[in-house]
Formats: structure tokens, sequence, C-alpha cells
């Protein structure tokens, strides 16, 4: 299993070395949780022991599956730098230029989060209806996550303490040489993790790529299961996907080291005095319109133009709001179920420092880098082998939506548990409150409003999710995406106009608490 | 009046087979302040937050009003040791108002009666009932740190633990609020066990000081007692500025640069070091003319405001002394000054 790297700074060496250890009820949670973690590698090693060695490796190594790797391995080295490239390119204008109307720009890039990846490759082709094969996918997906690796960039470079700079500049450097070997490098680790989360996208990502007609390894898997439903085939695919993964994993943690963030926190620091544009200021303009047109105006313009065009014959309300009551209601009760199973995780990985901490890390870590085919195919062979009656229920679906997303809750509640100090906690004790009474007084409330952001998080996740609630959703079940999906899949993307447009207008306001997020903490 | 509030024997605990208490014995008086004075890291937090409950002992016992509430077997848990706790910094709820937090801890009161106990509790602690409804972030730490002493006072502990209760506050407000606080715990007849590192606020305050050094007590007495009759050099010197000269003792009586100086307790006759406290050291001028024993030269004096350090290097081979005095009309320097010295020294190896 791959070592977690380290990303934030880790929690002081408790004092409260008894009082600390997790209760039985946390501890049968967790283990629970861990637990249920690792049902998708366990799902990939049984198939590969189950098919044998020979059959598997036949199933491996043919033509097929080279092409595929091809497909799959270009898209990722091609499109991380191009979104390193945007990315750090637009943070740094954003933050550091005397660009006009930063306050606009700022967050006019994160917005692009707001749209699905699957949106935005159907609004690319309502454009150019040609469009397909590798470079389709990465134009889609680079316009889709470049704000991943935008946020985390934007967020290191406001606090970066502009006196190193000014050291750097009185030693003789000049502009772009401090950026180069003074900014640059304090960026390393906001870049690798923004990286990591996009490849992970990537390997993870069905809807957009189906659309413009583009094979990689979760497009080809989706496809082997419709066609065998538990084939060999598919289930050796997932083997080499998680393969994939799992190098991307050992990439970054290597290539991370043992960085640390330097400056943390300590109050804010002086505000760097931006840097003028001078002569450039006109083609770095024109550079972000650009950058927007094409990540926004084209899908809002091609939504408008369908509703324009398809007018109100698409607005099938009943079919409609069907869909968005049970998008929400299975969004709902996803987010809320898997924020209060974030806290017991939580608590431990932030209020203790033993080897269980760790296991809940790096169990978390590597299963929601796996890709939601895997886990929506482990989920499905799990339950038609041992628990049949649970295929196919909201149960197993809502299950599903935990363990994909449960980081998304998680990270919040961590860094809202972690900035409760422990010794409010033992004031409420002397005061004469229990270990429960406390826990819902003062630990609770301080913590309700990262655990607010987790779940709004978890919930647009869900909403927008279209692999695994393809694969897992119970008959009958209609939410936007499947909606969505079966319109544009039949080519009537007049049709699907309606449900695209509600899927971003739910997204809008969770894409605001993102970004009002990554100006306030540090961690994302 | 003879039953201890707070009884602690034998008291042991480490982290990580690094031992932070050693054997501490410990009892309180009803109605005392005892102060546990020590610099950072020597282990008096540790000591007061066992007693809290927040930690659980290796080896000892400690026995709150005659019930016993930890040993290495078994610990009442925090809330049911009636043992009123501020920390450092006073840990006040940032999502509750003042009135809240101070309620927080009072059970089965109607709102009314709770209202009324809260505006109380604000004028013991010296602060107008108006704050009530004010939220912690908007009042100075002195403010909070009287907040904090009203929640804790609230549930009327046997016991009132104070963690460097005034170390957070700038130096005007730390005597100031040093003063309500311990009148008001005096008025309250509350016992308390206060750990502080500054010497002079554990001197002033307590009715007993124990000293504390690497996990252990060196001395626990009154304050007069612990800073005129220190048992060894560290706690003389961790009391206040010493001076040490070479003597020599003879039936009760160190004969020194200073002349014969009478010493306390009993000392055996031969070479040693007699230490004395520079207060007890009196410089007057004196003219040329006069010769006597104990007369030295000013080589440096040292302006300190209220008072005056003057250097003075004694006739003879002796190394010079400071001598710290008012600083109304010093000797100049060069002048000839007799050193007097006042009461009795000690004889410490």
């Amino acid at each position: 299993m791959v070592a977690p790297p380290v990303t934030r700074p880790t929690a002081p060496v408790s004092r409260t070395d008894k009082a600390a250890r997790p209760g039985p009820l946390v501890t049968a949670t967790v283990a629970f949780l861990v637990a249920a973690t690792l049902i998708p590698l366990g799902y990939v090693a049984w198939a590969a022991i189950s098919i044998g060695w020979t059959r598997a490796y036949e199933l491996v190594v043919r033509p097929r599956v080279g092409e595929l790797l091809f497909n799959t391995v270009a898209l990722v080295v091609i499109t991380v730098p191009l979104c390193v490239v945007i990315g750090v390119g637009v943070a740094w204008l954003v933050e550091r230029t005397d660009l006009p109307a930063r306050g606009f720009w700022r967050p006019l890039f994160v917005a692009p989060l707001a749209v699905p990846a699957f949106v935005n490759s159907y609004a690319w082709v309502g454009v150019i209806p040609s469009l397909h094969g590798l470079w389709a996918g990465v134009l889609v997906t680079t316009l889709s996550y470049f704000p991943f690796m935008y946020l985390p960039v934007a967020a290191t470079l406001r606090r970066l303490d502009p006196a190193v700079e000014e050291s750097a500049r009185a030693l003789g450097s000049d502009s772009t040489g401090v950026f180069l070997r003074v900014v640059l490098p304090q960026l390393r680790l906001a870049i690798l993790g923004g990286g990591l989360l996009i490849g992970v996208h990537l390997l993870a990502e069905f809807g957009a790529f189906a659309m413009v007609r583009f094979d990689t390894f979760t497009v080809a898997i989706f496809q082997q299961f419709q066609v065998t439903f538990d084939g060999a085939a598919g289930s050796m695919l997932a083997g080499v996907l998680v393969l994939l993964c799992l190098v991307l994993l050992v990439a970054e943690a290597s290539a991370r080291g043992h960085a640390r963030f330097s400056r943390i926190g300590a109050g804010a620091p002086r505000a760097a005095t931006p840097i003028r544009l001078g002569r450039n200021m006109l083609p770095a303009q024109a550079g972000l319109v650009a950058l927007a047109v094409l990540a926004l105006g084209v899908p809002v313009w091609t939504i408008m133009r369908w509703l324009w065009i398809g007018g109100a014959d698409v607005w099938v309300l009943d079919d409609v709001a069907t869909a968005f009551g049970q998008t929400v209601g299975l969004a709902a009760i996803a987010a809320v179920l898997t924020t209060v199973l974030a806290f017991p995780v939580a608590w431990v990985a932030v209020r203790s420092s033993g080897v269980l901490a760790r296991v809940v890390e790096g169990a978390n870590y590597v299963t929601s880098s796996l890709p939601g085919i895997v886990t929506a195919l482990a989920l499905v062979t799990v339950t038609i082998h041992a628990a049949r009656p649970l295929y196919q229920s909201v149960a197993l679906i809502v299950f599903a939506y935990m363990l994909l997303f449960m980081p998304r809750a998680l990270v919040n509640v961590r860094a809202g548990l972690a900035q409760v100090p422990p010794s409010l906690e033992e004031a409420s004790r002397s005061l004469g409150s229990s270990p429960t009474a406390t826990f819902l007084r003062v630990t609770l409330r301080l913590t309700a409003p990262a655990a607010a952001a987790g779940a709004s998080l978890v919930f647009v996740a869900v909403a927008t999710e279209l692999t695994a609630t393809l694969l897992l959703a119970p008959t009958g079940t209609r939410t936007l995406s499947m909606r969505f999906w079966s319109f544009s899949s039949e080519l009537d993307y007049a049709a699907a106009a309606p449900y695209a447009l509600v899927l971003v207008v739910l997204a809008i306001p969770v894409t605001l608490v993102l970004f009002r997020q990554s100006t306030k903490v540090a961690a994302l | 009046m003879t039953t201890t509030i707070l009884e602690i024997k034998g008291l042991a605990k480490s982290f990580n087979a690094h031992t932070v208490l050693h054997d501490i014995d410990l009892a309180l008086q009803p109605g005392t302040t005892t102060a546990v004075v020590g610099s950072s890291g020597c282990g008096k937090t540790t000591l007061l937050r066992l007693i809290a409950g927040f930690e659980s002992p290796d080896a000892g016992t400690i026995t709150i009003d005659g019930r016993q509430v930890a040993s290495p077997e078994s610990a009442v848990a925090p809330h049911r040791r009636s043992v009123g706790y501020v920390a450092q910094d006073g840990a006040l709820f940032p999502h509750l108002t003042v009135g809240q937090n101070i309620a927080y801890g009072l059970r089965g009161t109607t709102r009314g009666e709770m209202r009324t106990r809260v505006g109380e509790l604000l004028e013991t602690v010296s602060l107008d009932p108006s704050y009530a409804s004010r939220r912690p972030h908007q009042l100075s730490g002195g403010q909070q740190q009287r907040v904090a002493l009203a929640r804790a006072l609230a549930r009327h502990p046997v016991l009132m633990l104070l963690d460097e209760p005034f170390s957070a506050l700038d130096t005007g407000l730390r005597a100031s609020t040093r003063k309500v606080v311990s009148g008001l715990l005096a008025d309250a007849g509350v016992t308390t066990l206060l750990v502080t590192h500054d010497q002079e606020e554990a001197l002033s305050i307590a009715d007993q000081v124990a000293v504390m050094r690497d996990g252990r007590f060196t001395q626990v007495g009154r304050p007069q007692q612990v800073y005129r009759e220190p048992v060894d050099r560290f706690t003389a010197e961790f009391l206040g500025d010493c001076i040490s000269l070479p003597c020599t003792v003879a039936s009760g009586v160190a004969d020194c640069a200073l002349g014969r100086i009478p010493v306390q307790g009993s000392a055996a006759d031969g070479p040693t070091t007699l230490v004395l406290r520079p207060e007890q050291l009196v410089a007057t001028v004196v003219s040329d003319s006069e010769h006597l024993d104990g007369v030295g030269t000013v080589i440096a004096t040292e302006f300190l405001g209220h008072d005056v350090l003057l250097t003075i290097d004694p006739a003879g081979d002796a190394a010079p002394l400071i001598v710290r005095q008012h600083s109304l009309n010093p000797p100049p320097i060069d002048a000839k000054v007799r050193i007097e010295v006042v009461g009795t020294g000690i004889v410490l190896e």
C-alpha cells in the first residue's frame, strides 16, 4: 500500500495520551470504514486470482489493452502539464500582477468546476460536431480540470511571505528569476497536489470521453460491463486501471518527498506589491478572456442555444421535477451520512497519533483515488455474490457515494476539528459536562461550519456523478445526470439541455463555497 | 478546620519514558492559596492536569475533600471532581456569549435564576452585568481571565486550579488582575492551587509556596520561609537574587569580607559559603578618613528607575558585590561606602 504523503502539519503530539484513546463505538465505526475502503482493491486482487494467471495474462497482454494504455497515458501526460501551465499562469496573473478587476477574475476561474466534464464535452460536441479522439479529450478535460490546479496554486501564492521574494530581489534576481528560483519551488506542493487530483480525475472520467468517442480504460470497462456484465475481461481492465492509479500516487508521493509547507498560518503576511505588467497587459488580458470564453462561454452558450432551439417542448416539467427530486434526495442522504461518518475518522486522525490513525489516512487516500468505475464494479460483484438483496438498492448506491466522496467531507471535518483547541473541551469537562455532552455542546458546535462545507461538497459531487450511478442505481432511478446522459446518448441534445442547466445551477453555490474556503484555509 | 482539601501522596507521571513528576507530596488546607512555582517544563502544569483529571497518574494518589479521585488503578472523570479549572488563556467558548459561558456549568435552574446568578458572578469578578451579552473576543485579556474564573466559580468547586492565569496579560494588567483574583478567591473562601513561573507572583499571592524543579518539590513552605530560609542553592536562586560570599563559620557566626554575620539555623563549623539577599546589604557613603571594617569602593552604578544597582569592590581580594537599594541620592562612582548587613545569613553548599 502506498504511504500517504503528509500534506498538512501533523497535530502536535498530544499530552492527553489516555484521554485521547478512542472509545469502542468510534473504533468500531472507523474499523468498519477502513474495511469498506478495502473492498475495491480486494475485488481487483480477488478477480486476478480467481481468473488464474494464464487467463489473466492473456486478457492483459493484447492489442486492445495496448491501445487503451496508450490513450490513457497520452491523455494524462498531455493534459496534466497543460493544466499546470494554465493553472499556474492564471493564478500568478490574478494574484501577483496589477491586472485590473482581479476581484472579478478570481472566482471566475473556479466557476468551470460547476460544469461537469460530461456537460462540457456535450457543449463542445454541440459547437464542433466532428470533435473526437485524443485531442478532443485533452481539450475538454483541460478546460474542465485546470481549476483544480488554479485553486491550490492561487491559495499558496496568496499565503507566500512577500518578504522572501523581496530578499531575493535585494540579492539581485529580476522578476523572472524570482519567479523561477523562489516562487515556483514554493508552489511545488500545490502543483503536485493539483496534478495528482487532475490525474485521478482523468483516469476516472467516463462521460466526457464517451461523448467524444475517445477510449480510455474507464470507457472500455464501462462498455465491457454493458456487454458481459460481470466479465473477466472487465475485471482485468479494472486491474490495469488500478495499477495506473497506484503509479500516479507513487509518482506524486516520491516527487513530494519530505517537503513541507514552510510558512503556516501564523497570521496573514503583508500583501505583496503587485508586479507591473506594462506592455504585457494586453496579451495577458486577451489570454484570460479567451480562457474564460473557452471554459465557460462555450458550455453556457451551447446549453442556451439548445434550450432556445428546443423551446418550451424540452421542458417536460414532470420529468425534470422527478429527476431533480431524486437527485436532491440521493445527494442529501449521501452528504449527511458521509459527513456523520467522517466525524469518527477525523477525530481519530486529529486526536490520536497511533497506528490506527495512519491506517485510516492511508486507506482513505488510496480508495478515494481509485476511479469510481472500479468501486462500482467491486460493489456490483460483491453484492451479487454475497449480498444479493442489496444489489441495485438505494443503500448500496449511497454506500458507493460514501466510499467515493468521503475525503471531501473528511478534509473539511478534520480541518474544523483541528481548530477546536483541546483546552475548550477540558474546560467543559471541568465544568461538569460528560464527554458526550462536551462533544455535543462544544466540539460539534464549533465544527459545524466546516462540516456543512464538507457536506455541500459531497452533495454536489453526488448530484453530478455519472459513472457509478449508471452502474449501481436501482431500476427506475432517474437522476438529472442519468436523464442528461440518456438524452445526449440518443443525440437528442435539445432534450438534454434542461438537465444540464439544472445540474450547473445546482453546483454553482458549492463552487462558491470552494472558492471562499481556498481563500481562507490552507487545507484543500 | 483540620481536614485537608487536597492531599497528594507519592504522585508520579511519565510520558513516553520521560518522567515528568517524581514522588510528589502536597497538602492544601481549607481556604488557603498554594502556589507551585518552577521554570517552564518542570512538570507543574502536568501536576495541575492530574488533579483536574485530564491525565491519570502512574503512581500515587490524589484525594480531594476526603474522596480519592485518582490512583493508578482508578480515576474519577474530570466532570465528577468538583474542581474548578482556569486555563492559561481562559479557554472561553467562542461560540457562546459571556453569560452563556458562565452559565455553562449551571444545572437545573430556571432562566430567571440563571440570569441573576450570572449577574452576581460577574459582579464577583468586578465586571458589569451588562457584559453578559458580549462575545469573548470583545473582551480584553484580563476580562477574559475574570470571566473564566466566574465560570469556574459558578459551580462552587471545593478546589480551584489556576494554570498560569496571569501570564498572558501585560505587566500592568497582571498585577491588578492578580490582586482582584486573589482578593475574591479569599473572600469566597475557595481553596486554590496556582501554578506559575513567576516567583514574585507566587510569593505575593500564596499562603504556601511549593518550588518545583525537574518534577520534584525542592521546598514547600510559607512564602517568607522559602525566601528567607531556602534549603538549597537552586531554591535560593530561583526565588530571587543571591549574594554568595566565601566564609568561615565558627559557633553560629560567619566570618567573611563583610565582617562577622550571624548564621541562621545550625551550621557546621569550618570554611563554607554564606548566602545573603541583596536587600540585606545597605551601602552608606563614608569620608576618606574613616577606616573601618566592611568599607569598599563603588566601581559601577546601574540606574533601574525605582532601584539602583551598585557594584562595590570590597577591600582585600574578595570579588565585587552587587548591592540593590532605592535610587534616591545613590553614591557616585569611586565613592567609599560602608556595607552593613541587616539580619542573618544562611549557609549553603
